[in-house]
């Protein structure tokens, strides 16, 4: 449970970032708003409300590398503000880059004219381009496995959507002389660990991911310049697959001939192979028992209500949500108010693309004081759907196991 | 990024670490806190430690303490890593 201090400062967190209404219609979540209840002991123990510089406060899951969950009451809105956008870190040294001497080298033995292009270059030289994506934590909600496993332990918040402007990586890497021979795009960032043998986060995606139209180099986030948190001046963004492809602070792009050996692909952020019903591969990366995690798989969120809450007996009360998947697009949100016994569609709302969250609602009439349990599942256009067993991997990846959520009427 | 001189002149990358504050985090007495202290905070915040409790056992606390010498490469000695992987197991372990 978390401290008397902690639960001060969480109240202090929520007054702030919603104005106070909040805790006046959901008394009882003060202890929610840090995690839900299945989070390790010690998670919840020592997850306080806290403010990056340039952040309202977010659930602190650690600090140093700053590892930072937003709120679940943020993503009643279909795109996540800047400055509620959850913070991930895997290194400690996280250098502040001035936009005016940032440049990013496009380089690697594939590419015929490597590049150096500075922020002035990259909004002047090539098309602009903006899409709508959701960016998740390949771990968001690793927190609730059962049974654990180590790691960030986190909640349902790391994840955001936002509209990303920048450049088509594409249009970069054509301009550099992309040769046939290119197999992989590799990224590094400026961040770095702490001792000299701690292996630097670079990362690599296959050829034709990063030939897509939609990967980019963006440098906008929102309307407003990316956050140092999230990656000022500039990063990859990789619609579809989840955020540790999109590289922060991105400092040079290399195409090269042969899979990329570094740590953070070989070894990290693998799943096994054929347990996820998943279409995009990185094949040039895979072994016989695991491949790089790529697309994300279909999910929804719950984002009104938290367990144990009264919602009014005798009136219409709309539960809503947002669903999301790796970029086949939201077919269908279906709602269950009996345990899972009857499922009905939920209301979709507006469409911003098939990388972006879509919001929907449901409404539940309420006779009868007692109590039901709410159940929200969606499903994609590729004819995925939510699962209602985890499916175990020991990094503890791709949580998109059914929601249930128990609410009192009253 | 590794940094080197050259990048940082070029750059003009600002090299300091910019932090919200960070609490000093009071992990349970014990043999071998000191140790846990002295190496793991090299690297991370301690608060590490707790959000990953109290779940693990041993033979998943010596993995953790493993992979951050082998795969991360913390400089820590085998005497050091027995000394933290013991007090670990049994103040953050699996009750």
């Amino acid at each position: 449970m978390p401290s008397r201090r902690d639960l001060l400062k969480a109240t202090g967190g929520l007054v702030l970032a919603t104005g106070g209404s909040w805790l006046a219609s959901h008394a009882h979540g003060a202890d929610a708003v840090l995690g839900p209840a299945e989070l390790p002991e010690g998670m919840l123990s020592s997850s306080i409300l806290e403010a990056l510089p340039g952040k309202v406060p977010l659930i602190k899951k650690t600090w140093r590398p700053p590892n930072y969950e937003t709120p679940v009451s943020y993503f009643n809105e279909t795109f996540t503000p800047n400055d509620a956008f959850f913070v991930r870190y895997h290194l400690s040294n996280i250098p502040e880059v001035a936009a005016s001497s940032w440049q990013v080298k496009v380089g690697g033995e594939a590419i015929a004219t490597p590049l150096e292009i500075n922020l002035e270059s990259l909004k002047r030289d090539y098309e602009q381009v903006e899409v709508a994506a959701v960016c998740q934590c390949s771990g968001n909600r690793r927190g609730m496995f059962v049974p654990h496993v180590p790691g960030v332990e986190w909640g349902p918040g790391a994840i955001g959507n936002a509209r990303w402007k920048g450049v088509r990586l594409k249009d970069v890497l054509t301009k550099a002389g992309i040769r046939k021979d290119a197999l992989e795009i590799s990224f590094d960032g400026a961040d770095s660990g702490i001792f000299p043998n701690t292996p630097d986060f670079q990362k690599s995606i296959p050829v034709w991911k990063a030939m897509d139209e939609n990967t980019l180099i963006a440098y906008s986030m929102n309307g407003a310049p990316l956050p140092h948190w999230n990656g000022f001046p500039a990063r990859i963004v990789v619609p579809g697959w989840t955020a540790t492809y999109w590289m922060k602070h991105v400092t040079s792009i290399n195409a090269i001939s042969k899979p990329f050996d570094n740590f953070w692909v070989k070894s990290a952020y693998r799943i096994p192979r054929g347990k996820f019903p998943l279409i995009d591969r990185f094949i040039s990366q895979e072994t016989d028992v695991n491949t790089p995690i790529t697309e994300m798989v279909v999910n929804s969120l719950m984002t009104n209500i938290t367990p144990g809450q009264t919602i009014p007996a005798g009136r219409r009360f709309d539960v809503k949500g947002i669903a999301w998947d790796g970029g086949y697009g939201i077919a269908a949100v279906e709602v269950s108010i009996d345990g899972g016994q009857s499922w009905r569609n939920a209301t979709l709302g507006q469409d911003y693309g098939r990388f972006s969250f879509r919001s929907w609602s449901y409404p539940i009439n309420a006779g009868e004081r007692g109590a039901l349990t709410v159940m929200a599942k969606a499903s994609n256009r590729a004819g995925a759907t939510q699962t209602f067993e985890l499916i175990a991997n020991p990094a503890g990846y791709h949580h998109n196991v059914v929601q249930r959520v128990a609410l009192a009427i009253g | 990024m590794k940094a080197s001189l050259p990048l940082v002149v070029s750059m003009t990358l600002a090299v300091t670490i910019v932090y919200a504050a960070e609490q000093r985090v009071a992990l349970k007495d014990g043999p071998g806190r000191d140790k846990v202290e002295a190496n793991c905070a090299s690297c991370h915040s301690l608060d590490y430690i707790q959000g990953n409790s109290p779940f693990m056992n041993r033979g998943v606390w010596d993995a953790e303490v493993t992979k951050m010498i082998k795969a991360y490469g913390a400089p820590i000695s085998d005497a050091d890593a027995k000394e933290i992987a013991d007090y670990l197991a049994k103040n953050y372990g699996q009750p």
